[in-house]
């Protein structure tokens, strides 16, 4: 067996709240292969933005390990593209300006950050490349926000709820496209949600995570086939999941309720 | 069908239907305290009429003294208010960025604060003589306080989510300070340079009524030894336009400078 490309090795995450400690993440392990799609479920105060900052290198752990391709984790790296549920553009530059905010970090020459056009176009934002992101939608703005973290090459993608504060009806499409560009260009993907149907739709596996202390509770695999569409979301096998998923959730907040 | 009609034009220019309304409002207030000023005048209060006001504004601009104390306030006003918006950009950054550098400059800035730069001329003017310097000196200490805690505050409320982003987007220090924290406070330095102007523009005047041989406030003072009101009306007038045109010109440069704002 090939080194897994994300490795979660008993990792802690231990706050001080007042005198008290608060146990964010209590002794978590997990493993996601290359080019997997990992979503992390779980109710608020579980952890997953957590851990996913930690393989952000944003936070760091007060135990244990987390590696990416076999190293630890000590900062955040370009290999790692990470996408904000606020979206995080910086609003005084355009579409494309934001999508080449890494590449000028990284001194890429200005000819080749063409690259950035490629991007726009697969998210299908090229009619407002050079728009400002207050003129956009907020799915509009997710799609840039996707476009800048592609742009830098990453392998591996870590998207904390992305599509959490918008509606409905545009999450599904999000959902889609997200699907449609991993398709065409396969990355390594922890996707945080907190929408069961979500969760389910996208993954490879997913991962339930419950809280107090933060830690995963069940490892689902989702042996359905991609490309996904709307007649799977509607099919019995869909459903069958969706529910197990959303039983794996629900039930150990019934079992935690009593003991508060 | 009229109704309808009217509608339509409503909702096809709302913004200059209304902003036209406020330019007349505008116009018919202004017209309406020049009337009754002169009003006023007529009616034996010890006023100059505006036609007695405008005439002294005439020989004024012709025998070159309201163009010489205009140049002697707004060199001394800018060169102040530029000195102190740039130490004060400089120090708040530094004050934001740097815990070392906060606690070091914040108890310092704090105690001047609440001292307004005028108590300070006395001294100053014992200090630095009663040249050029000591004014252009208290109005930079008045732009400069009022512009420093507004760029502090800009530093530190940058969005720590914008900052992350730079972060996993491979920036280092360097750039997530001038490429994220120097456009992000942009609009917080913009309040204070605003505050800076107008606190700069009251020192000068005071400043000049004080110890000055030229200057607007110098101006109106001597014409307060002759009893000569309508030298002291131009005075005021030309204050309070010059004022108004350059916080005009500061808030359309600032306009542009954060139109990518969202609640605009």
């Amino acid at each position: 067996m090939s080194t897994p490309k994300i490795s979660v090795r008993d990792v802690e995450k231990i706050f001080p709240v007042g005198n008290e400690e608060f146990v964010a993440l209590g002794g978590v392990s997990l493993d996601i292969a290359d080019n997997e799609f990992v979503t992390v479920v779980g109710p608020s105060g579980c952890g997953k933005s957590t851990l996913l900052n930690i393989l952000a290198g944003l936070e760091k752990p007060t135990g244990g390990t987390a590696l990416v391709d076999g190293k630890p984790v000590s900062g955040p790296g370009p290999e790692r593209g990470v996408i904000f549920q606020q979206y995080a553009l910086f609003p005084w530059l355009t579409v494309r300006e934001n999508v080449e905010f890494g590449m000028r970090t990284a001194k890429v020459p200005g000819d080749e950050r063409r690259r950035a056009e490629h991007f726009i176009r697969l998210v299908g934002l090229e009619q407002f490349a050079d728009a400002l992101p207050k003129t956009l939608s907020g799915g509009m703005k997710q799609r840039c926000a996707i476009a800048r973290a592609y742009a830098v090459n990453p392998s591996i993608l870590l998207m904390d709820e992305p599509f959490g504060a918008l509606d409905a009806l545009t999450r599904v499409r999000l959902q889609e496209q997200l699907l449609e560009t991993w398709s065409k260009d396969r990355r390594t993907v922890m996707f945080i949600t907190h929408d069961v149907d979500e969760a389910v739709f996208l993954a490879n596996r997913v991962v339930v995570m419950g809280a107090r202390p933060g830690r995963i509770v069940e490892v689902i695999d989702v042996d359905l086939s991609y490309p996904r569409d709307e007649d799977m979301r509607l099919s019995p096998e869909f459903g069958a999941l969706r529910n197990r998923v959303w039983h794996s959730v629900y039930h150990q907040r019934q079992i935690k309720e009593p003991a508060q | 069908m009229a109704v309808i009609n009217a509608d339509a034009t409503r909702a096809a220019t709302p913004r200059t239907r209304k902003s036209r309304t406020f330019l007349v409002l505008n116009t018919v207030s202004v017209v309406a305290g020049v009337t009754i000023w002169w009003g006023l005048s007529l009616a034996g209060l010890q006023f100059p009429s505006p036609a007695e006001v405008v005439a002294a504004g005439w020989t004024m601009i012709q025998d070159g003294t309201l163009v010489t104390d205009v140049g002697a306030s707004l060199g001394r006003v800018l060169a102040g208010f530029v000195l102190g918006s740039v130490a004060a950009v400089l120090v708040g950054f530094v004050m934001g960025w740097y815990t070392v550098a906060r606690g070091l400059f914040e108890p310092w800035i704090q105690f001047f604060r609440t001292i307004p730069p005028l108590a300070m001329l006395p001294l100053v003017l014992v200090l630095m003589g009663i040249g050029e310097s000591p004014k252009i000196f208290v109005i930079f200490l008045a732009a400069f306080l009022a512009c420093v805690i507004s760029t502090y505050q800009g530093v530190v409320s940058v969005d720590r989510t914008l900052i992350n982003a730079g972060r996993v987007l491979g920036a280092g220090d360097g750039t997530i300070f001038a490429r994220v924290v120097v456009p992000a406070s942009t609009p917080f330095i913009l309040v204070g340079m605003r505050v800076g102007l107008g606190s700069a523009w009251g020192t000068l005047v005071a400043a000049e009524l004080l110890a000055a041989q030229a200057g607007l406030g110098h101006r109106m003072q001597s014409a307060q030894l002759y009893y000569d009101l309508p030298t002291i009306f131009v005075g005021i007038i030309t204050i309070g336009v010059l004022g108004l045109i350059m916080d005009r010109l500061l808030m359309l440069a600032g306009g542009k400078l954060t139109a990518w704002q969202e609640n605009r």
